[in-house]
């Protein structure tokens, strides 16, 4: 085996790909060529390092400095100083915003890394996912191998995933060891795996940076999977927006096979396993098992009624189990570390971690692996680095379109399934998403009810027209011909179609409703009584004003509207909208350079 | 994408029945994925296709017609040369992408989910697209454009139109 004296990590996420990093490894290659050091320095192309925000991102090692925001042509720099000088590139080691984070420090040591325990995002961002003898060297298929060799016998696999504590990562928080031993209970000559790559809720990409930083793990955690309640056939539902993740997947498995690590008699135990990928066509219900199934069939992704569960009757009229990307991810390290050795971390209900997609407007945004347990504030605060120019922090909203907003007061809340609930959100797959004082919360309910409408399949009534009356009641009050009855409607509606719903899609549906009425619902009165929206997003509430002490009288505004609507003498006199005029594009506000001009 | 433009209409209808060849085993099973590579193909599933894949897998037109319309990644219009996709997804919208999408909608001229009449655009308001670390993102074929404000899309499409 070739040694080498330092490795330079690339990320090759879908965020820092975007943004170039095919060029950057390149133009490493070049140039440690150039400098005759390609058999000293080993570049390696790695998954998602999480601080998606400051991509993309280079880590050099032995050190462990990280090096953010490096274009292909920082390279050159980063070569002939660091790699063979020894000296560190300084100015590409800070981040954008003015941080707490000294990352002159060993990467781990920045406050963005140290409050994270990465069990699921283990390999993530360390090794090459392209190459399947990185993942072994990290102890992938030891789990499956002691398995198998060891003869361990499929129930107290079953057992060890029980007593681990782990729960669905994809957003109910069902036990999986329970849900195993269903299907391992069942009596047919056939049954099936299944995980659920579906990854719809807008706002997270936890599944999808695994799929790309790890493939290998959740083959192997599908083949455990499988051998426990005795499937040989396994499908990875992905969708096909995810166009990395689909193909490293494909490696992975092929790779797999090549190895006898899938295939036929595995480890010659006499256990077959083999896997396929079906892709999704953009249908959110799909996340939904029993759709999700039907869609894998070649049939209109429509839910049915539970029982039968999949458990009993799934995918083709067979038992089936059906887990998440990031609970499969856990599976390897249960198997090897233990039960117990899980069970220590997180809460007394929700044990582990969770892997959380923070964005909005938080400063680092990205992709964190927490226990359970750790508190929002934490998250937001240490981990995110908190809000962007000095804003003020308003909620996170959690659960995407099925969870609800988390409000300032509830930030020490630890996290886990049981308390987001009792917080009126969920955890859903794990998208975390950042509000400040600018966000209109009657407008992230519509935002929310526009998608579950698209995205409802019609298949029952409540979802399919509560839903739609739900949101014309929002479309009402946030153009201002709202009522106080409306709000009232609105809650009623929630609650109809809370109970009335087939599937977990219409029985959640009404949640951003809910919970920004519970936590914000002062905002939802202004729109009624006032006619106003604070934060100047609701276009028919908002007026456009330009201060006139403020005006430099530079016309600057007027050139760029697009409906003429401003008018003033330049250098004379200053500038006034025409409020019966203006569409409220926000065109003038941003081209004014002196801050003269004012939502109302 | 690429390949739709250079092939012929008799290369395409030949491509479609190999594709058909292929999974006519599986039956209704190979649904979808006959029509993800129909797609592939055509740029769009018109009527005749969605025949050809009803015949070739024995089922019923209706029950092509029904999974192609539930799906949005399916379309059953033709989409333009250049696709410009604005991500709506939690963190795209609350950084702004309401307004970029405005912007592009205005430059072109023509509304999320349309065609320019020459084929050269079209756009579409589409799902998260999971690079949230890049918010507000939107996507031109296969270029990405991130941390967008609404000022920069007039000279970023200008690329495409000169093109």
């Amino acid at each position: 085996m070739d040694l080498y004296r330092a490795h330079v990590l690339v990320c090759c996420g879908t965020g820092c790909t975007s943004s170039q990093s095919p060029r950057i490894i390149q133009n490493f290659e070049e140039q440690l060529a150039d400098n005759n050091i390609s058999n000293e320095v080993k570049v390696v192309k790695t998954g998602c390092f999480g601080l998606c925000a400051e991509g993309p991102i280079v880590v050099v090692y032995p050190e462990g400095v990280m090096y953010f925001r490096v274009s292909p042509e920082d390279v050159a720099e980063i070569v002939s100083e660091h790699l063979v000088k020894g000296r560190f590139v300084t100015r590409l080691m800070t981040v954008s915003h003015e941080t707490q984070v000294d990352h002159a420090k060993n990467v781990e040591e920045s406050d963005f890394f140290k409050k994270q325990l990465r069990v699921a995002l283990k390999n993530c961002g360390v090794i090459n996912p392209e190459i399947i003898e990185e993942y072994i060297a990290h102890d992938g298929y030891a789990a499956l191998g002691k398995i198998l060799t060891e003869k361990i016998a499929p129930l107290d696999v079953v057992d060890t995933i029980k007593k681990s504590g782990l729960r669905g990562r994809g957003g109910g928080g069902f036990p999986t060891g329970m849900k195993w031993e269903f299907a391992a209970k069942q009596v047919n000559d056939q049954k099936y795996v299944c995980c659920n790559a579906d990854e719809g809720d807008p706002g997270a990409f936890m599944d999808r940076s695994i799929l790309e930083g790890d493939p290998h793990a959740v083959v192997e955690a599908m083949a455990i999977a499988a051998y426990a309640i005795g499937a040989n056939q396994g499908y990875v539902y992905v969708r096909a927006e995810y166009p990395i993740a689909v193909q490293r997947l494909q490696l992975a498995i092929d790779q797999a096979r090549e190895y006898g690590l899938i295939g036929k008699n595995i480890f010659d135990s006499g256990f077959d396993f083999e896997v396929e990928i079906r892709l999704g066509a953009g249908a959110f219900v799909c996340g939904e098992e029993t759709a999700l199934m039907r869609s894998i069939e070649g049939k209109r992704g429509n839910p049915t009624p539970r029982p039968p569960f999949p458990a009993v009757k799934g995918l083709f009229g067979k038992p089936t189990i059906l887990n998440n990307v990031e609970t499969y991810a856990n599976i390897p390290s249960i198997i090897r570390n233990g039960a117990e050795w899980f069970s220590t971390m997180g809460t007394e209900k929700s044990k582990g971690t969770k892997v959380f997609a923070l964005g909005g407007k938080v400063n680092n945004v990205g992709l964190v692996e927490i226990p359970m347990g750790t508190t929002v504030r934490e998250i937001v605060f240490d981990i995110g680095g908190g809000i962007p120019g000095g804003k003020e922090f308003k909620a996170v909203q959690t659960g995407g379109p099925s969870g609800g907003c988390i409000p300032a007061s509830l930030l020490d809340v630890p996290i886990d399934y049981d308390n987001l609930i009792a917080a009126g959100s969920m955890m859903g797959s794990g998208g975390m998403i950042v509000m400040d004082e600018d966000t209109c919360m009657v407008d992230i309910a519509k935002f929310f009810l526009e998608f579950t409408v698209e995205e409802s399949c019609g298949k029952c009534a409540p979802c399919r027209i509560g839903t739609t009356r739900m949101l014309e009641l929002l479309e009402k009050i946030t153009s201002g011909k709202g009522s106080m009855e409306d709000i009232d409607n609105l809650e009623r509606i929630a609650v109809s179609i809370k109970e009335g719903s087939l599937c977990a899609l219409g029985q959640t549906a009404p949640n951003p409703v809910l919970s920004t009425l519970k936590h914000f619902r002062e905002e939802y009165i202004e729109h009624v009584t006032e006619k106003k929206c604070r934060c100047g997003v609701c276009k028919e509430l908002t007026t456009f004003y330009i201060i006139p002490d403020l005006c430099k009288k530079c016309g600057l505004c007027a050139k760029r509207c697009p409906v003429n609507c401003i008018s003033g003498v330049l250098g004379k006199e200053p500038y006034v909208i025409d409020a019966s005029k203006c569409i409220k594009c926000g065109a003038c506000e941003q081209a004014c350079k002196f801050k003269a001009i004012i939502r109302k | 994408m690429g390949a739709t433009k250079t092939m012929t209409h008799d290369e395409k209808v030949q491509a479609l029945d190999q594709v058909i060849q292929r999974h006519a085993a599986n039956g209704r099973k190979a649904l979808m994925q006959v029509l993800q590579e129909a797609q592939g193909i055509y740029g769009y599933l018109p009527l005749d296709v969605q025949r050809a894949v009803a015949f070739g897998l024995g089922v019923s037109v209706a029950e092509v017609y029904g999974v192609i319309s539930f799906y949005s990644f399916f379309s059953l219009t033709p989409k333009g040369e250049y696709e410009i996709s604005i991500c709506m997804g939690t963190a795209c919208y609350v950084k702004g992408s309401q307004a970029i999408l405005e912007k592009v909608e205005s430059e072109i001229g023509i509304k999320a989910g349309e065609c320019t009449k020459d084929g050269r655009f079209s756009i579409n308001a589409c799902r998260c697209i999971g690079a949230c670390g890049l918010a507000p993102v939107i996507t031109i074929n296969e270029d990405v454009y991130g941390r967008l404000t609404a000022d920069e899309i007039p000279s970023i499409l200008a690329k495409y139109k000169e093109a």
